[in-house]
């Protein structure tokens, strides 16, 4: 079983019909057991930092996604709350990746709205992806580059377009309104 | 490279699409479900939905449509008509929407911007300007385009940024049902004048175009409707003639 963890900033319908279009039975839950029992967690995401990670502390739901053990796929704002701070509300997220979130300088539209391109990458769930396949962005914050980073966007600066630590993953696009590429990178994920 | 994207518009009443559309291959030229995968499929980058259904009874047709687009696409799309409230957005968002589309409520009540990217966030909240040229002057039109509000439409793009827009979509209606082309001089000032991205619609009759509005003006994005339904232009051949003409496209 897929969960999809619910939580007050979700777009958890999207990425449901993604998984569903996959061929893969899912829930949206916020029940710890589930939580802990399912093959794998998303952690998905629009919406306001700080108040999606105070609702989160609140439920007790950060130290559950810490402990999680089985594949974590962060999404998009999902991404930038498993990092350690991000300057949308000045909010301590959750520090799995030792990144900080930054606003993008406004040297360019903001957000950074539409398809782009990521490094090519080793990582299981992106080396099916081809140099010119082009994955959806919304975003106003980014993720800095890292030793975690596992594929790299150019949109102003070049940033983390997906981190990996471990069992968790990130992806600063939505690979559930990325067409064929983004359920190419949701099956990799569903299969690791 | 972030790609300009190419946006299809369908207006939607009472839950089917209104105009003709002669898409090769539909069995339901007026279902939106099907309109919208094909046009994903045929390399769409995102859709936008007008809603002119004119009874509240109706309305609950929308939501309903919403689910079965968002189950059925895997790009993402925007909802616009009729959206008075902050309910009226979630509603819409909760049933799959990328984006809501506010245009005239939105000049009527600019609380609603704000309120809406507070509940919602700013990437949900797309303003559309419809705009004509009068005396020299862009002015903001609301109702479809038929009452004059009075409003500089510089400044209402510039204010709609600050209430919390995410995006603007900037129709001309000089332009719009010409079939002559954007109107490059508007676009230039809007997109020069706010810091979100701008959508140019009204006036595309050709190819050429396109590519004069993404090579003339910083527009991040082009929507068109009846050139795309009839068939007179198709997606992937655009998109195939601007990537030939140096264009970032998908």
């Amino acid at each position: 079983m897929i969960a999809i963890l619910k939580y007050n900033a979700g777009n958890t319908q999207s990425v449901e019909n993604a998984i569903r279009r996959l061929g893969y039975d899912c829930l949206v839950t916020d029940d710890v057991q589930l939580l802990q029992s399912a093959d794998k967690v998303i952690f998905p995401g629009v919406g306001e930092a700080a108040s999606a990670m105070a609702y989160l502390r609140a439920k007790g739901l950060d130290k559950i996604i810490l402990e999680l053990t089985q594949p974590v796929l962060g999404i998009c704002l999902g991404l930038q709350l498993m990092c350690r701070y991000s300057e949308e509300g000045a909010t301590t997220g959750l520090g799995i990746f030792d990144v900080d979130v930054k606003k993008f300088p406004p040297k360019d539209k903001v957000p950074h709205m539409g398809w782009n391109t990521i490094s090519e990458s080793e990582s299981e769930i992106l080396s099916t992806i081809l140099p010119d396949d082009d994955v959806y962005f919304v975003h106003s914050y980014y993720a800095e580059l890292s030793q975690y980073t596992i594929a790299q966007c150019d949109y102003i600066l070049p940033f983390s377009a997906a981190l990996q630590k471990d069992n968790f993953y990130a992806v600063q696009f939505h690979t559930e309104k990325s067409g064929n590429v983004g359920e190419q990178i949701l099956t990799n994920f569903l299969k690791l | 490279m972030l790609k300009k994207r190419i946006i299809p518009c369908f207006d939607i009443k009472d839950g089917r699409v209104v105009k003709g559309v002669n898409f090769v291959g539909l069995r339901d030229a007026g279902n939106p479900v099907e309109l919208a995968a094909q046009y994903a499929l045929a390399g769409a980058d995102e859709l936008v939905f007008l809603d002119i259904t004119a009874t509240q009874e109706n309305r609950k047709t929308l939501t309903d449509l919403v689910a079965q687009i968002a189950a059925e696409i895997n790009i993402p799309f925007t909802v616009g008509g009729g959206i008075n409230s902050v309910a009226d957005a979630e509603k819409i968002i909760r049933s799959g929407a990328d984006k809501i589309s506010l245009n005239s409520s939105a000049v009527k009540n600019q609380k609603l911007i704000t309120d809406i990217a507070k509940s919602l966030g700013t990437q949900a909240v797309v303003v559309a300007i419809d705009t004509k040229l009068i005396d020299g002057k862009w002015q903001v039109f609301i109702s479809g385009g038929k009452v004059a509000t009075g409003l500089d439409t510089v400044q209402w793009a510039q204010q709609a940024e600050q209430l919390g827009a995410g995006e603007l979509l900037l129709t001309s209606m000089n332009n719009d049902g010409t079939k002559a082309g954007f109107a490059l001089d508007i676009l230039n000032l809007i997109c020069d004048a706010v810091s979100i991205p701008v959508i140019a619609s009204g006036g595309a009759g050709n190819m050429a175009h396109f590519k004069e509005v993404f090579t003339q003006t910083h527009a991040t994005a082009a929507l068109a409707a009846s050139i795309f339904h009839y068939g007179e232009i198709g997606i992937q051949q655009l998109k195939d003639y601007l990537k030939t003409e140096n264009i970032a496209i998908r």
